[in-house]
């Protein structure tokens, strides 16, 4: 079974940090790919730029119009995801619990549709 | 009739185990009841016949599993589940040491009903969806009972059992046994939602609405469940013994004229006797365990209540010490009103008082009616009727429920007649 990881977090947090906490977040992430990679489970995944570089087509009556941003404004936004293959959501849920730098965002454990089998 | 009857009652008792042996060859819950549904037709359609086997739940279940055997081969359906294998191998994650060492005690952990109850009520579900599946594939009752039960269109309530069960499916939320790290707060999650469910019917009982199924047996029942597959869990016996002994003073609690009454006004001859000798053993062997909890204690305040002859012969001291015992456990407002207003009855009413004004103070009770009506009935200890009047008036601007209502009333009007 395939789950995305969602990554939701406040991104005023990522915009003031000071180098070196950035390179400790990096850092993390790196170490937490590596264990998902020896554990056989990683199949893909990345970091996202800021909400604020996101283009939008919103459509209505199947004609799309563009918006400068992402989808929702809000103070958490999607800044990144993992995909991961295991057997069972409890496996799933110990993966996302073990995610590196979250503070106070969210994690989204999302099952992959049944194509992605 | 009656073999319909009979086929209910092996169902009511047996269904649980059957759904989850169903669910270990199937993997999936729509399957199992399909299977099971099937094996019932079967049933009465055969046992008319045939006559009744001596094992009507071991004849169900092979049918169920041919029938779901059969269904595999023909290939239309989902493959068996990996389950099946993992049956011949037995290479499924070992399950935490604490449930291995139950095993010697009841021979459980091999019970796929304990798979099942955590896999229906897995934290990955709302809570109300828990609530209506565990009653529904562990407790045997129909959509339509369901339904009214939690006051829900027979529709919404089949949406939100489908809903769950597609959950289960699709996230794979497992059919198997924590594992150590998240296993206390699973267990907890069973508690909580056995818990919620006899809460329901308990607070229904304040409405009057006598047509809803009896959800406060059924709690009790998921309860015995629990202390039946893992019979070393205090907390577990501890939320039995809860709800015996809470469930014992149901009949007492409400007036004839539908009435919310105090244990105080309660008519103790109505209290259930053999289930508080129920409540109390399981209370018991809870404590035997020694591994305290917060179901324990409030079990325990129980009990000191049950024993109480009279109003008058209460252990107010004990209860107290244990409400103290239990802020520790579960700090919070409410808790802690309970354990002011025994403060009240264990040293007098101005010491409870003295604590409710810190309480209000902090403000985190605003709103919440039972502080104005417990502030009211130390009053009117102290002989303060004018405070005590007031204080029922500023309860009853806050009460909602016309039960709550009446019986903030009824307490006001003892004020003007017993007021010396």
């Amino acid at each position: 079974m395939k789950y995305a990881l969602l990554i939701y977090d406040d991104e005023q947090t990522y915009a003031t940090m000071d180098e070196a906490a950035m390179r400790e977040v990096y850092a993390a992430h790196e170490a937490y790919g590596q264990a998902l990679t020896e554990a056989g489970v990683l199949r893909g995944g990345s970091e996202l730029q800021p909400s604020h570089t996101a283009t939008s087509l919103r459509f209505a009556n199947g004609k799309p119009s563009l918006h400068d941003g992402p989808f929702a404004e809000t103070r958490e936004q999607l800044g990144g995801f993992y995909l991961i293959e295991v057997d069972t959501l409890d496996q799933a849920l110990a993966w996302a619990e073990k995610m590196p730098a979250m503070h106070n965002g969210t994690v989204e454990v999302r099952p992959l549709g049944m194509s992605a089998d | 009739m009656v073999l319909g009857r009979l086929l209910e009652t092996v169902l009511r008792a047996e269904g649980a185990a059957l759904r989850a042996g169903l669910v270990r060859l199937g993997g999936d819950l729509d399957a199992a009841e399909d299977a099971l549904q099937e094996a019932a037709l079967r049933a009465l359609q055969r046992w008319p016949v045939d006559g009744i086997p001596d094992r009507p739940a071991a004849w169900l279940n092979t049918v169920a599993r041919r029938w779901l055997i059969d269904r595999h081969r023909r290939g239309r359906e989902q493959p068996l589940s990996a389950d099946l294998a993992a049956t011949l191998t037995d290479e499924r994650p070992a399950p935490a040491q604490w449930l291995q060492q139950q095993q010697d005690q009841s021979g459980a952990v091999g019970d796929d009903r304990l798979r099942l109850l955590f896999q229906v009520c897995h934290p990955a579900l709302a809570a109300e969806a828990s609530m209506a599946l565990a009653l529904k594939v562990i407790g045997g009752l129909s959509t339509r009972e369901i339904a009214r039960a939690f006051l829900l269109s027979d529709a919404s309530a089949a949406q939100r059992i489908v809903r769950a069960k597609q959950k289960i499916r699709q996230a794979a939320i497992p059919f198997e046994l924590p594992t150590t790290d998240v296993l206390p707060a699973r267990l907890e999650r069973v508690r909580q939602v056995i818990y919620l469910i006899f809460n329901e019917g308990y607070a229904a009982t304040e409405h009057a609405e006598l047509i809803r199924p009896d959800l406060c047996r059924e709690a009790i029942r998921l309860a015995s469940l629990l202390r039946e597959l893992l019979p070393a869990d205090a907390e577990g016996l501890g939320l039995l013994a809860l709800l015996e002994l809470t469930d014992a003073r149901r009949l007492a609690r409400v007036s004839d004229a539908g009435e919310l009454l105090t244990l105080e006004q309660q008519d103790r001859s109505l209290w259930d006797r053999p289930q508080i000798a129920r409540g109390e053993a399981a209370l018991q062997r809870a404590l035997q365990l020694r591994r305290p909890g917060p179901y324990q204690l409030q079990a325990a305040i129980a009990a000191l209540h049950a024993e109480a002859q009279r109003p008058q012969d209460t252990d107010w001291r004990q209860i107290l010490a244990l409400y103290r015992r239990l802020l520790q456990w579960q700090p919070g407002p409410v808790v802690e009103l309970n354990a002011a207003v025994a403060l009240g009855m264990a040293e007098g009413p101005a010491a409870g008082l003295a604590w409710l004004d810190q309480l209000d103070a902090s403000g985190l009770l605003e709103g919440y009616h039972l502080l104005p009506a417990a502030r009211a009935a130390l009053q009117a200890r102290l002989g303060q009727i004018n405070a005590a009047r007031d204080s029922y008036a500023a309860a009853l601007a806050l009460a909602r429920q016309p039960a709550e209502q009446a019986f903030l009333r009824a307490r006001q009007a003892e004020l003007e007649v017993g007021g010396t």
